[in-house]
C-alpha cells in the first residue's frame, strides 16, 4: 500500500468511480483541464475525456441543478463546488429538489448524486473560503453528509457515496487535503455512511468531533493521556445520518462529553449532539455536556483565523473543566 | 451615440501607439493632466500589482489576485466616476480602488487577512471587494436604483469578470436594469478565462456586450487594453445614465498577464503562444507609454521620476500597513451587530479570558 495525502485518496476515489461505471460523470467549475483547483481531479480530464470530466461554467445552481436532471437520466455526477463559501446558490437545488426528490416522486425519481465541497479554515485562505456551514445541510432531511478527516477515510467514504442511492454532500477539510499521508488500499473499498470511527479508545471522557477539527480532539486528548486521563475520542465521519448507537455508548460508558466542532456555536451540530445525549443517557451523566466551537461570529478574515477557531488549548481547557465539574 | 454593437470592438489606440481618426478627436479634447493621469495611475496600479505579488512571496499578505494586464480596463473606467458615484467591485479591482479613493494601506491590510482593510474612508463610495462571484451586480443595480428614485443624478459601477456572466445573479441584475431603467452601468474585464475556464467554454455567445440585447439596452465591447478608448466608452455610459436614460453593459476585452491568483499555475490551461502575444505586443501601458512619447508628453526622465515615486508611495503604504495594529482576539466580536446581544458578550468574555491565560 502506498502512502498518500487526502487529495491524492480522493482523486484516486473518483478515478476508481469514473473507471467502475460508466454513468459517472464529473463536473464542476475548473475540475477538468485545470484538474481542480485543488487538484483532486488531477489527470481525470485527459484519461477520461471532456464529456467524462466537465468544467462547467461558472454557476453553481446551475452545476448541481442540471446534476438532478442527470440523475434522473442515466447518469450518476459527482459535482464540486469551489469552496463551501460559494454553495449558496446551490441552496435551492440541493435543498428544494435534491433532497425531497425521492419523496415528491414516492420514490420513482431519487437524486443519486454526490456534491463534493472544500471547506473549513486553516490554510490562510482569502475572504469566505472557510465556510463551515454544515448544520445547515444536516438540517434538511433528505440529504447525506458526510466529512472524512484522514486520507483512507476519504476515499472509503467518497466510493460509498458514489454507491449511495440518495444525494451526499461530501465535505472536505482543506486543511487536511495535504496534512497527513496514510497508506491507503488501492482497489474499491466504502466505509459505510452513517457510521462513527473510533479514534481513541478511553473510559474517562468522550470526545465528539469531524473533519479538520479530529487532529486537533485528538492532540488534546494525547496530552490528558499523558496525565491518566483517557479520552474516548469519536470521529462521527457521518454527520447524517448520525451514528446515534456509538454516540449514545461512549456517553454512557463515560459519563462526560466534550464536543468540537469549527462552525459557530449556535445551532452548530454540537447542538443536536448534546439533545441526543441528553435524551439517551441523562442518568449517566457526570458533568454538563460541553461544547468548544467557532464563536458566533462571521468566519473572520486569515489575520484572527486562529483565534475563531478551536485549538488545542481551548479542547484541553474544556476537558479539565468536564472532568473537574 | 452608443450603438447596439455586436463583434466589433472599440479601438482608437492602436498598440503601436498610434490614434485612429476618432481617436484623435477624443486626444485633442482632454487636457494635459487627464493625458498625464492615465500614465501615473496605471504605472502605479502595476507597481503596486508586482510588489503585491513580492510580498506574497515572502509570506507578508496571503494569497494575492493579480491584475497585471488589465490596468487600462481599470483606469479608464475608474477615472470617468465622480466621487458621488457608488463603485461595487470584485476582487482584481485594486487599480479601481486606488482611484476611488481607497487608501493603498487599506487595500494592502485586505490581503493580509485583516478585515479593517474593507472599511473605505468617509466619503468614499466603494463596496469592499466582492468574493463570491456576480454577488456584487445586484447591489450595483439597488445603488442606482436609489439614486434614481431621490432623483439625484449618481450612477453606481458593478465591476466583475468574464465568468461572472454565468452566475445567476448577473442575469437577475441586468433584468432589474432593464426593469426599472436605473443609473447603472456594468463593466465587464473579459479577461479571457475564469479561473482555467475560457470565455468559450463559459459561454455560448461570442461577446459579452452582446448579451445586454436580451435585456434592451446598449452592450458596448471595447479594446480594454486601450485606455483612451475604455476611457471614452465608460464617459459616454455614464453620460447616458446621469440622463435618465438607463444602465449600459461595457465587455472590456483584456487579459491578465499572471496567474489568476497566487495560488494558481496558469501554464496548465494557457497556451504559451497566447500569453506572449498579450504580455508584447498588446501591453496598455507600453501602448499609452508609446503614445505619450510620440506627444512629447512625457521623458524618459520623467518616466523614471514616476516610477520612483511609486516606487516610494508603496514603500510608505507597506510601513503603514505593517504597522498598523494587530487586532485582538476579541475584535472577532466588534461589528457583528449594532448592540452585541447578551450572548455574545459571554463568549466575547470567554476569548478574553483565554487571551489572558496564554
Ligand atoms: C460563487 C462563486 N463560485 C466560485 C468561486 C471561485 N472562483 C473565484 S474566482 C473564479 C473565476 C472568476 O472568473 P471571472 O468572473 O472571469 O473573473 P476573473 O477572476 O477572471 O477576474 C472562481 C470560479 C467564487 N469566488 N464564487
Amino acid at each position: 500500500m502506498k502512502e498518500i495525502t487526502m487529495v491524492q485518496a480522493i482523486c484516486d476515489g473518483l478515478r476508481l468511480a469514473l473507471e467502475s461505471d460508466s454513468r459517472v460523470l464529473i463536473l464542476g467549475e475548473d475540475v477538468g483541464k485545470n484538474g481542480g483547483v485543488f487538484r483532486a481531479t488531477d489527470g481525470l480530464w485527459e484519461k477520461f475525456g471532456d464529456e467524462r470530466v466537465i468544467d462547467t461554467p461558472l454557476a453553481e445552481s446551475g452545476i448541481v441543478g442540471t446534476s438532478i436532471g442527470l440523475t434522473v437520466n442515466g447518469f450518476r455526477p459527482i459535482a464540486e463546488v469551489q469552496f463551501m463559501g460559494f454553495i449558496y446558490p446551490a441552496v435551492e437545488q440541493i435543498v428544494s429538489h435534491a433532497a425531497r426528490l425521492r419523496t415528491r416522486t414516492q420514490g420513482a425519481y431519487p437524486a443519486s448524486l454526490v456534491v463534493r465541497i472544500p471547506y473549513g479554515g486553516g490554510i490562510r485562505a482569502p475572504e469566505l473560503h472557510c465556510d463551515s456551514t454544515e448544520s445547515l445541510f444536516v438540517h434538511v432531511p433528505g440529504l447525506k453528509v458526510v466529512t472524512p478527516s484522514t486520507p483512507r477515510e476519504a476515499k472509503g467514504l467518497l466510493l460509498a457515496a458514489v454507491q449511495d442511492p440518495d444525494p451526499v454532500l461530501f465535505l472536505e477539510p482543506m486543511q487536511l487535503y495535504r496534512s497527513i499521508k496514510e497508506e491507503v488500499p488501492e482497489g474499491w473499498f466504502e466505509i459505510p455512511i452513517g457510521q462513527a470511527r473510533k479514534v481513541l479508545d478511553g473510559e474517562d471522557i468522550t470526545l465528539i468531533s469531524w473533519g479538520t477539527m479530529v487532529p486537533v480532539a485528538e492532540k488534546a486528548a494525547r496530552e490528558w493521556e499523558k496525565k491518566g486521563v483517557f479520552c474516548d475520542l469519536i470521529d462521527l465521519r457521518s454527520l447524517s445520518p448520525l451514528d446515534e448507537e456509538t454516540i449514545i455508548a461512549s456517553a454512557k460508558k463515560t459519563g462526560r462529553v466534550v464536543i468540537v466542532h469549527e462552525a459557530p456555536r449556535t445551532l452548530g451540530l454540537g447542538a443536536e449532539l448534546t439533545a441526543l445525549i441528553n435524551e439517551h443517557a441523562f442518568l449517566y451523566l457526570e458533568a454538563p455536556v460541553a461544547r468548544v466551537t467557532g464563536y458566533d461570529v462571521p468566519v473572520p478574515m486569515f489575520a484572527l483565523e486562529d483565534d475563531f477557531r478551536p485549538d488545542v488549548q481551548r479542547v484541553s481547557e474544556s476537558i479539565r473543566q468536564v472532568v473537574s465539574f | 451615440m452608443i450603438e447596439q454593437l455586436r463583434r466589433d470592438c472599440i479601438r482608437h489606440l492602436s498598440p503601436d501607439g498610434t490614434l485612429t481618426e476618432t481617436g484623435k478627436e477624443i486626444w485633442n479634447r482632454l487636457d494635459r493632466d487627464r493625458k498625464k493621469n492615465f500614465f501615473q495611475w496605471m504605472t502605479l496600479v502595476r507597481h503596486f500589482d508586482r510588489r503585491m505579488i513580492l510580498l506574497q512571496r515572502q509570506g507578508r499578505i496571503g494569497t494575492y489576485a493579480p491584475l497585471e494586464g488589465q490596468e487600462a480596463a481599470q483606469v479608464g473606467s475608474a477615472l470617468a466616476l465622480q466621487r458621488k458615484d457608488w463603485i461595487f467591485p470584485s476582487y482584481r479591482e485594486h487599480g479601481v480602488a486606488m482611484i476611488a479613493g481607497m487608501p493603498l494601506s487599506q487595500i494592502l491590510l485586505y490581503w493580509m487577512g485583516r478585515v479593517e482593510g474593507c472599511k473605505a474612508p468617509e466619503g468614499v463610495r466603494i463596496f469592499p471587494p466582492s468574493v463570491p462571484i456576480a454577488t456584487q451586480i445586484p447591489h450595483a443595480v439597488g445603488a442606482a436604483w436609489g439614486f434614481k428614485l431621490k432623483k439625484e443624478d449618481g450612477v453606481a459601477v458593478a465591476y466583475f469578470g468574464d465568468g461572472a456572466t454565468s452566475e445567476g445573479d448577473f442575469h437577475e441584475a441586468c433584468n432589474f436594469a432593464g426593469v426599472f431603467q436605473v443609473p447603472v452601468i456594468l463593466f465587464c474585464q473579459n479577461n479571457g478565462y475564469a479561473i482555467s475556464v475560457p470565455f468559450s467554454r463559459q459561454s455560448a455567445s461570442k461577446t459579452v456586450a452582446e448579451k445586454a440585447k436580451s435585456y434592451d439596452f446598449p452592450g458596448i465591447r471595447v479594446d480594454g487594453n486601450d485606455v483612451l478608448a475604455v476611457y471614452d466608452v465608460m464617459l459616454q455610459a455614464i453620460e447616458r445614465a446621469r440622463a435618465r436614460k438607463g444602465p449600459t453593459l461595457i465587455e472590456a476585452v483584456t487579459y491578465r498577464k499572471g496567474p489568476h491568483t497566487t495560488a494558481d499555475d496558469a501554464t496548465r490551461y494557457r497556451p504559451q503562444a497566447e500569453v506572449n502575444e498579450w504580455v508584447h505586443q498588446k501591453d496598455p501601458l507600453l501602448r499609452y507609454t508609446r503614445l505619450l512619447k510620440n506627444e512629447g508628453l512625457l521623458t524618459g526622465k520623467e518616466e523614471k521620476e514616476w516610477e520612483q515615486t511609486c516606487k516610494e508611495k508603496l514603500d510608505l503604504a507597506i510601513i503603514e500597513a505593517e504597522k498598523f495594529p494587530p487586532a485582538p482576539p476579541e475584535h472577532l466580536f466588534a461589528h457583528v451587530y449594532g448592540n452585541l446581544p447578551s450572548n455574545e458578550r459571554k463568549q466575547r468574555q470567554e476569548l478574553v479570558q483565554k487571551r489572558d491565560r496564554v
